[in-house]
């Protein structure tokens, strides 16, 4: 029994060992390869660096533009994030307080549209917005955060709405009875007992919003609006199987979110299985 | 439960806690899939020209268009590869890291970390793979297939796609059969025990039926996104070689905005959301039947 138990533990580890490698192992290349020039990596991709020379990584902050699209990406992000996560948890406190017919049709009209597929809203999206109302040309990254809060509130709203309705009333009947108004006691009693939800929402759509390219895509035309993933799509474009720069390029894009992963990563983790058990 | 006394108040709650919510689904969501259904009724050849009606003309075109029932079998083909490789994996390594073995916490985070950059990056970074390493091993171990660039190759630039799709996706779904996993009762598995019931007798009679609602989220998610995959698409073979990886979302957007065929494009969008509509609410329906009480 024992020693089976052992074969058992040391082919767990064989297995785990084996897909780390495989899961990883993309993420080093990028690494090592990252200091080397075209000659040395054509030559032997597995190699570490002979030396950690910088210089690639500083000629393509300079070609890229790189903290403008950082900063673009921010911006989008942070807000969109921000007031998805107020207006969904307002939205959902009153649904699930006050279920009237209206509240109730609205709820499970936002469910139903979560399996919606982006690509039946996207022609009639760019057609409204860029041909009829010109906002694409006239403020291209306000409109894609009304975009973003617009597609994310469905999957929150939700996921909010089963948590109110776990919180006992009485805690709100007492704040109301000492003459808070309604709002008051929303954000004063109700939003901080969300905070863990926030949290898991907020994960998710930060996950999601970052990284997405088929929106901006569509929308962002204009270079000093760009965010990471457009921009890297157009310097791929540019620098065609040049790797002595996309590689330092691949490995700038998707540093920042690898270093918020490495103090996170816990709250990262359950945000994601929190928001599938939901 | 909120009862209000006067109307006009009721009514300011209602536009305060909702109107928010209201005005930017409606935005994004509610009026231009109104609106994209009757786009699709229309004759559009590009935005400046006048919409014209022209039925269901469209729709003609639109079943009549090969290359669009190309992509779309194409699709369906990489549906069936990927959903059912990304849950099967997806599941092994969620048993494996929840074993009881060291390093389990550290290997979930390792195996999460493609998750957490977008598919465009991830299909760029693949690119480096198949363009530059994997032939420079098999140049060195003289092993053929390897050798070739897979991107360059019509059937092999589909298998790129699927390897980099389940590579992406399974650390993902590893995590929802965690928490599945991690549900299991305790006692209910003690007492399979005690009744005789070996390891795998335990896994099919006992841990799979338990696990059926994280498999239909699982399901679920596997088979959205693969019927809207596009970025990774996009990045490693843009379609190519000769159109030979052109998968639905992607014949939808070229239609469209390059060859500016609006309407015809709007109207495959929609044959593509019923699709995805009819599969992911039969499959949710059917196995939501399958769930068993804990």
């Amino acid at each position: 029994m024992e020693a089976r138990k052992k074969a058992v533990s040391f082919l767990t580890y064989l297995l785990l060992a084996v897909s780390f490698v495989l899961f990883v192992f993309p993420f080093f290349l990028m690494l090592v390869n990252s200091f080397k020039s075209n000659g040395e990596i054509l030559e032997s991709p597995f190699s570490l660096p002979t030396s950690l020379n910088f210089g690639h990584f500083a000629e393509v902050v300079d070609k890229m533009n790189f903290f403008v699209s950082f900063r673009n990406t921010v911006i989008v992000t942070f807000l969109s994030v921000l007031f998805i996560g107020i207006f969904a948890a307002m939205t959902a406190y009153y649904m699930v307080r006050r279920p009237t017919k209206f509240n109730n049709g609205l709820f499970a009209l936002m469910v139903a549209s979560m399996i919606i597929p982006f690509q039946s809203i996207m022609i009639p999206l760019i057609y409204i917005y860029g041909a009829k109302l010109h906002w694409i040309d006239a403020a291209p990254i306000p409109l894609l955060i009304i975009l973003y809060i617009g597609f994310g509130s469905a999957l929150s709203v939700f996921m909010y709405h089963g948590f109110v309705k776990s919180i006992p009333y009485e805690l709100e009947e007492a704040s109301l009875l000492d003459g808070c108004t309604r709002a008051q006691t929303f954000f004063k009693i109700v939003l901080p007992m969300l905070v863990p939800t926030s949290v898991t929402i907020a994960i998710l759509n930060v996950l999601w919003i970052w990284n997405d390219y088929l929106l901006p895509s569509l929308v962002l035309t204009k270079e000093q609006d760009f965010t990471m993933p457009i921009k890297m799509k157009v310097f791929n474009g540019t620098y065609m199987n040049n790797w002595e720069l996309l590689i330092p390029a691949l490995l700038l894009t998707i540093l920042p979110i690898l270093v918020a992963y490495l103090f996170g990563q816990r709250y990262i983790i359950r945000g994601v299985s929190q928001g599938a058990i939901k | 439960m909120i009862t209000e006394k006067s109307r006009l108040k009721s009514l300011g709650h209602q536009l305060f806690f909702t109107g928010p919510t209201i005005l930017f689904f409606a935005l994004a969501v509610l009026i231009p899939f109104a609106y994209g259904l009757y786009l699709t009724l229309t004759d559009m050849t590009s935005p400046i020209n006048p919409i014209k009606f022209s039925g269901f003309g469209n729709y003609k075109t639109a079943f009549m268009d090969t290359a669009f029932w190309d992509s779309l079998w194409l699709t369906v083909e990489f549906v069936v590869a990927t959903v059912l490789i990304i849950n099967i994996l997806g599941f092994i390594l969620a048993f494996l890291v929840t074993s009881g073995v060291k390093m389990q916490n550290f290997f979930r985070t390792a195996l999460f970390t493609p998750n957490l950059i977008g598919g465009l990056i991830l299909g760029y970074i693949w690119q480096f793979i198949f363009v530059q390493t994997l032939p420079s091993i098999g140049d060195k171990l003289g092993i053929e297939w390897l050798r070739l660039g897979w991107l360059g190759d019509e059937h092999l630039a589909f298998w790129a796609i699927v390897i980099v799709t389940i590579w992406q996706s399974a650390g993902y779904m590893m995590i929802i059969f965690v928490a599945g996993l991690i549900n299991v009762p305790k006692d209910v598995m003690e007492a399979s025990t005690i009744d005789g019931a070996n390891a795998w007798q335990r896994l099919r009679n006992v841990t799979l039926p338990l696990m059926v609602p994280s498999f239909v989220v699982t399901v679920f998610l596997t088979l959205k996104n693969a019927f809207m995959v596009y970025d990774v698409n996009y990045s490693l073979t843009e379609g190519g070689p000769y159109g030979s990886t052109t998968m639905v979302s992607m014949h939808v957007v070229q239609k469209a905005f390059v060859e500016n065929i609006y309407g015809v494009g709007q109207a495959e969008a929609i044959v593509l959301f019923v699709i995805v509509a009819v599969i992911t609410g039969l499959q949710v329906y059917f196995s939501k039947k399958m769930e068993v009480a804990a």
